[in-house]
């Protein structure tokens, strides 16, 4: 006899024989229907229902399949972890959330609590940011996979009564120039990728008007068969209008888009490794994109909140309804009754299930009393938003899910939100990894022109231009600067009409360095974010954390997170920027391997002022140009050992002290006036920098390394040139305020390198007095600007 | 009438986006302006009650149509007597990026005489193809006939952002010369694309952004009163929405955008 009973109702109800299922048996189960579960929890859920004497219906299995997956309930983050050293219970509340905590700071409204964190503003106006990820739909279909991650994290903002107001995008792709014949059964070309997630992308923003403002865009191989793909949101919102009071006896309301069978099991599909049969099996796990419906809910809701009709909000993403509904109910210790025949459907057809986990787009949950509800309906009317109520918040604890009068689901929402907690065991061993040795090339002018081009430092115009960065007419800092398209270290916006105070948006990605030890690279990757956002004048930095990780089932990919984890507690501590929301995304694996350990760090910071903003480029021939912070021999995972094919182990460290007292300095001299422009140094150091600067200007430059504060084993100009030490900036300062300026950075590493010129020309004079660079500007800038097609 | 009595509408439909800002332009200009939703204005309100109309920049129903044609359709299925009679009582009319598209498809632009039954131009898929978001410069054509652009100088060079994928102004193949004749016999051309020093490209990209007849970027009617334009004025109303204010130790207070709201606000003040 068959383990699934189909129910004599008029619809497809299938009850599943838990009871008599042995082990392998409940794996079975829990593959076929397609839910992810492992062994530990199926045998909880048979204990569960076997404890209520009868069996559960498929509509409650994928409940709990859903609610329990990595992607919902961040199962590993909140594991137990063993490492050779000591016992981790949760990850989050170890490391990342314990730096917010022992912060405090009393400008963190709500952090990891809520869909997106929430900091203080101005006056009224509260700040609200989340970045996700949506790396396995883009690998599948890349135009959806990343249009619906774009509009996943807008409604994430949505869901805390914030207006958006920018976009980011940090995507990571297979060298484009990838060969065919390496390409694994089943995966896409990185270049289809690459077109496909780009115009995904500015397809969504752009028809959304939200602009998008900072991004950056990495390639390696690793992943090739894994696309990384993360989607950011920052919005704005009155302090008094945010609410979350679901009370028992508030109508549960649908509002936006259709539900169809677009995007079922979204989520245990982006909890699980990728295969060569994922493009057959998982396409209906991706989700279509209509981002002007999500326009009109954007508008029904800011409408809803400013007549205060909702008493709470979520949105409807991964796990789809069975997801927010019992999220909703459980935040507020309450139950809720669904009648699932109320959803609106795109089709007919759906089973009961099917309907209740799908994740079909552009919708959003709302929880309003009776007495409120004829209005609501009606501003979602005149915005010609569906908007539909389907179901009834209750005092008794228990998710009820009726369809067509049948019962077909009733799970006690305790049990619901409490899986089993993940084990998991660490191994990492540092890689065995020689520092080269070659000697110094004679041309460092042909050193720069080639790593000029690399696709990781080439400019990124031709995509930039794609999106509209500069709707609601906000933007003050762009992402691409002035005339030559120069690339800004972070975007400045002015959001409130009768203010000067700056939102200050920044990221840190440094994906090579995890590759020989992850600590070091979530480090590099906090210090990058902050220090971009540090050299155009933000400050008071908030933190969005986001994990891209192999299978944290494999020890050494749990023992590499968990060193990126101790990093982004100490030195999130030490520049004292508290985390404020993140988000993981684990198992991605493809054939052909783990992505490489990818941390992105998103800086959120102010400015007081948008007028005193600093832009990268040269303003004017005879100022300064002065070098801050101190250089070391650290090329390991730099971009011109990786331009000669080489790793190395020299990997750049953050020196807390040290880097804090250097950005403190800057900040204080850009409030001072002295800076004219400032960039950071990143990939490709002190050259990359200098000539960027340069060429997104129209004059010329000249250095002398000889005058670069660095240690003292430094000798070789290539290495000075193109060390990627952490914590550095190059600004330019005018004769007038030298002096000035000079006296302010006493105590920290800075001394003046070089001066603006008029001549087009970058020029510099090495260790030994001599020549050793020196090439034309407008050849560097064609260099950058062709090599990703820009013009 | 005074400033403070300029009443503004700035109509919205599902899909525009760029309607806050652009009524931040009039606001900070001392006029009144109002954004609505369309189903509110044909609902509770008259756009006869309001001294000047605007179209916004945006997408418009997705503009899964030709852009702006399922806007203008619902404008004229709904509006048709109101609209007529808001431009023959000479009551000012402008459309940004999608609302231009509007404006055309709606046959209220070039309207050579009068509003046309069908479209006499459109606003194509750009050349190179691709949405496309950049600042350009634009020398401004008109000798004194569009009010919008009555403070302008003939001959400037101003300096506007575009942001759209479908802003290549076309006319039909068989009409070229003689419309583009009756353009410049009507003084009807406002902006063309040009370098900063206000050479024309002659529609080369990047100069022209979306190779555009004539370099074209923006026309009124005969009587200078509704006005359409691909660059988005309300994007460089301000010093420090310019792309390069950073540059200057102190960065100027407006851009050139504000000339077109304040020009607008100008004739009204004059006129009724």
């Amino acid at each position: 006899m068959s383990r699934y009973v189909k129910k004599d109702v008029p619809f497809e109800l299938v009850e599943i024989d838990l009871k008599t299922a042995d082990d392998g048996q409940l794996i079975e189960i829990s593959g076929e229907l397609g839910i992810g579960l492992n062994l530990t929890e199926m045998k909880l859920v048979q204990s569960y229902f076997s404890r209520k004497k009868r069996n559960p219906t498929d509509v409650e299995l994928q409940t709990i399949g859903q609610t329990w997956s990595e992607h919902c309930y961040h199962k590993t983050f909140k594991g137990d972890i063993s490492t050779p050293n000591e016992q981790i219970r949760s990850l989050f509340k170890t490391y990342i959330a314990r730096a917010t905590e022992e912060l405090d700071p009393d400008w963190c409204i709500s952090v990891f609590e809520d869909n997106a964190g929430i900091i203080d503003f101005e006056k009224n106006y509260a700040i609200a940011a989340k970045v996700e990820t949506h790396n396995h739909p883009s690998a599948i279909e890349p135009f959806g996979g990343a249009a619906t991650g774009t509009g996943g994290v807008i409604r994430d903002i949505l869901a805390v009564w914030a207006d958006p107001i920018a976009c980011t995008d940090v995507l990571c792709f297979g060298p484009l120039d990838y060969d065919y014949s390496k390409l694994p059964a089943g995966t896409k070309h990185p270049k289809y990728v690459y077109s496909g997630v780009v115009a995904g992308i500015g397809s969504y923003g752009n028809n959304m008007g939200i602009p998008t403002v900072n991004g950056a865009i990495n390639f390696d191989e690793s992943y090739v068969g894994n696309v990384v793909v993360y989607c950011g949101c920052v919005g704005l919102l009155p302090k008094d209008k945010f609410v979350k009071d679901t009370r028992a006896g508030d109508v549960a309301l649908l509002v936006g888009g259709e539900t169809g069978r677009d995007g079922i099991h979204g989520v245990t599909f982006a909890s699980a490794e990728l295969t060569k049969e994922s493009e057959e099996i998982s396409r209906p796990a991706v989700q279509i994109a209509n981002p002007i419906e999500e326009e009109r809910v954007k508008r029904a809701i800011n409408r809803l909140r400013d007549a205060g009709l909702g008493s709470a909000i979520t949105d409807i993403g991964g796990g789809g309804i069975s997801c927010g509904t019992g999220e909703m109910a459980e935040r507020s210790n309450l139950g809720i009754h669904v009648y699932l025949e109320k959803i609106p459907l795109k089709y007919q057809g759906l089973a009961p299930w099917e309907i209740y986990v799908s994740e079909s787009q552009e919708r959003m949950l709302l929880s309003v009393s009776e007495k409120n509800l004829k209005k609501a309906l009606e501003v979602f009317e005149t915005e010609n938003v569906k908007a539909s109520p389907i179901g009834k918040f209750t005092t008794d604890g228990i998710l009820k899910v009726t369809y067509k009068g049948q019962t077909v689901a009733e799970l006690d929402i305790d049990f619901v939100f409490n899986p089993p907690k993940f084990v998991g065991t660490t191994d990492w061993q540092p890689p065995k990894l020689d520092e080269p040795t070659f000697p110094e090339p004679a041309d460092l002018t042909k050193e720069l022109w080639g790593m000029l081009s690399m696709p990781n430092i080439a400019s990124k115009e031709s995509v930039i231009r794609t999106y509209d960065h500069e709707v609601k007419g906000n933007t003050v800092l762009k992402p691409l600067q002035s005339k030559y398209g120069g690339p800004n270290d972070a975007a400045v916006l002015k959001p409130l009409p009768d203010s000067w105070k700056g939102v200050v948006i920044s990221s840190g990605l440094n994906t090579n360095y995890g590759k020989i030890d992850p600590y070091w690279m979530a480090a590099s990757s906090i210090d990058e974010a902050i220090r971009n956002n540090v050299a155009v004048g933000g400050r008071r930095i908030a933190l969005l954390d986001n994990f891209t990780w192999g299978n944290p089932q494999k020890p050494d990919r749990l023992g590499s997170l968990v060193s990126a984890c101790k990093a982004c507690y100490d030195f999130a501590k030490g520049f004292q920027t508290p985390f404020i929301s993140g988000k993981d995304s684990l198992y991605n694996e493809s054939p052909i391997g783990p992505v490489t350990p990818t941390l992105l760090i998103t800086a959120i910071g102010i400015t007081p002022d948008v007028r005193k903003t600093v832009s990268m480029e040269l303003k004017q021939p005879k100022n300064s140009i002065y070098m801050v912070g101190k250089t070391y021999p650290e090329l390991g995972g730099s971009q011109y050992y990786q331009n000669k094919g080489i790793l190395g182990n020299t990997v750049p460290k953050v020196r807390m002290a040290q880097a804090k007292n250097t950005m403190d300095q800057i900040t204080k001299s850009i409030d001072n006036g002295y800076l004219r422009a400032c960039h950071d140094l990143s990939e490709g150091g002190l050259a990359v920098a200098a000539a960027e600067m340069a060429f997104s200007s129209g004059y010329g430059i000249e250095l002398d390394l000889n005058k670069v504060p660095r240690t003292e084993q430094m000798s070789r100009n290539d290495f000075v040139l193109f060390s990627e030490s952490n914590s550095r900036f190059l600004v330019e300062v005018t004769q007038k305020r030298k002096t000035e300026f000079e006296a302010l950075m006493k105590g920290v590493y800075c001394a003046e390198i070089g001066t603006v010129t008029n001549d087009e020309v970058m020029s510099v004079t090495g260790l030994d007095g001599k020549q050793v660079l020196h090439a034309d500007i407008p050849e560097l800038r064609r260099r950058w600007k062709s090599a990703l097609g820009g013009k | 009438m005074k400033t403070q009595d300029v009443r503004v509408l700035v109509m919205r439909v599902g899909g525009t986006n760029c309607d806050a800002e652009t009524q931040r332009a009039f606001t900070e200009l001392g006029a009144q302006a109002q954004v609505l939703h369309f189903n509110e204005v044909i609902k509770n309100h008259s756009i006869l009650d309001y001294n000047a109309l605007v179209f916004p920049g945006g997408f418009s129903y997705g503009d899964y149509v030709r852009a702006g044609a399922i806007w203008a359709t619902g404008t004229l299925t709904k509006l048709r007597k109101d609209l007529k009679e808001f431009v023959e009582q000479e009551r000012p009319i402008l459309g940004i990026c999608n609302g231009f598209q509007v404006l055309v498809e709606a046959g209220l632009l070039p309207a050579f005489n009068g509003i046309s039954e069908y479209p006499k131009a459109t606003l194509a898929t750009n050349i190179p193809i691709g949405y496309r978001c950049k600042w350009v410069y634009l020398k401004h054509e008109n000798s004194g006939n569009c009010i919008f652009t009555k403070n302008i100088p003939k001959n400037k060079v101003m300096h506007i952002p575009v942001a759209h994928g479908e802003g290549r102004f076309l006319f039909a193949k068989e009409n070229e010369k003689r419309y583009l004749q009756k353009l410049y016999d009507n003084d009807q051309l406002v902006f063309r694309y040009c370098t900063k020093d206000g050479d024309y490209p002659n529609g080369e990209f990047p100069v022209n952004p979306n190779g555009a007849f004539h370099d074209i970027a923006g026309i009124c009617n005969p009587q200078g009163t509704v006005f359409g334009l691909m660059p988005h004025p309300e994007r460089a109303f301000y010093g420090w929405q310019l792309p390069d204010w950073a540059k200057t130790e102190q960065a100027p207070t407006f851009g050139d955008g504000k000339l077109v709201f304040e020009s607008m606000i100008d004739y009204l003040k004059k006129r009724f």
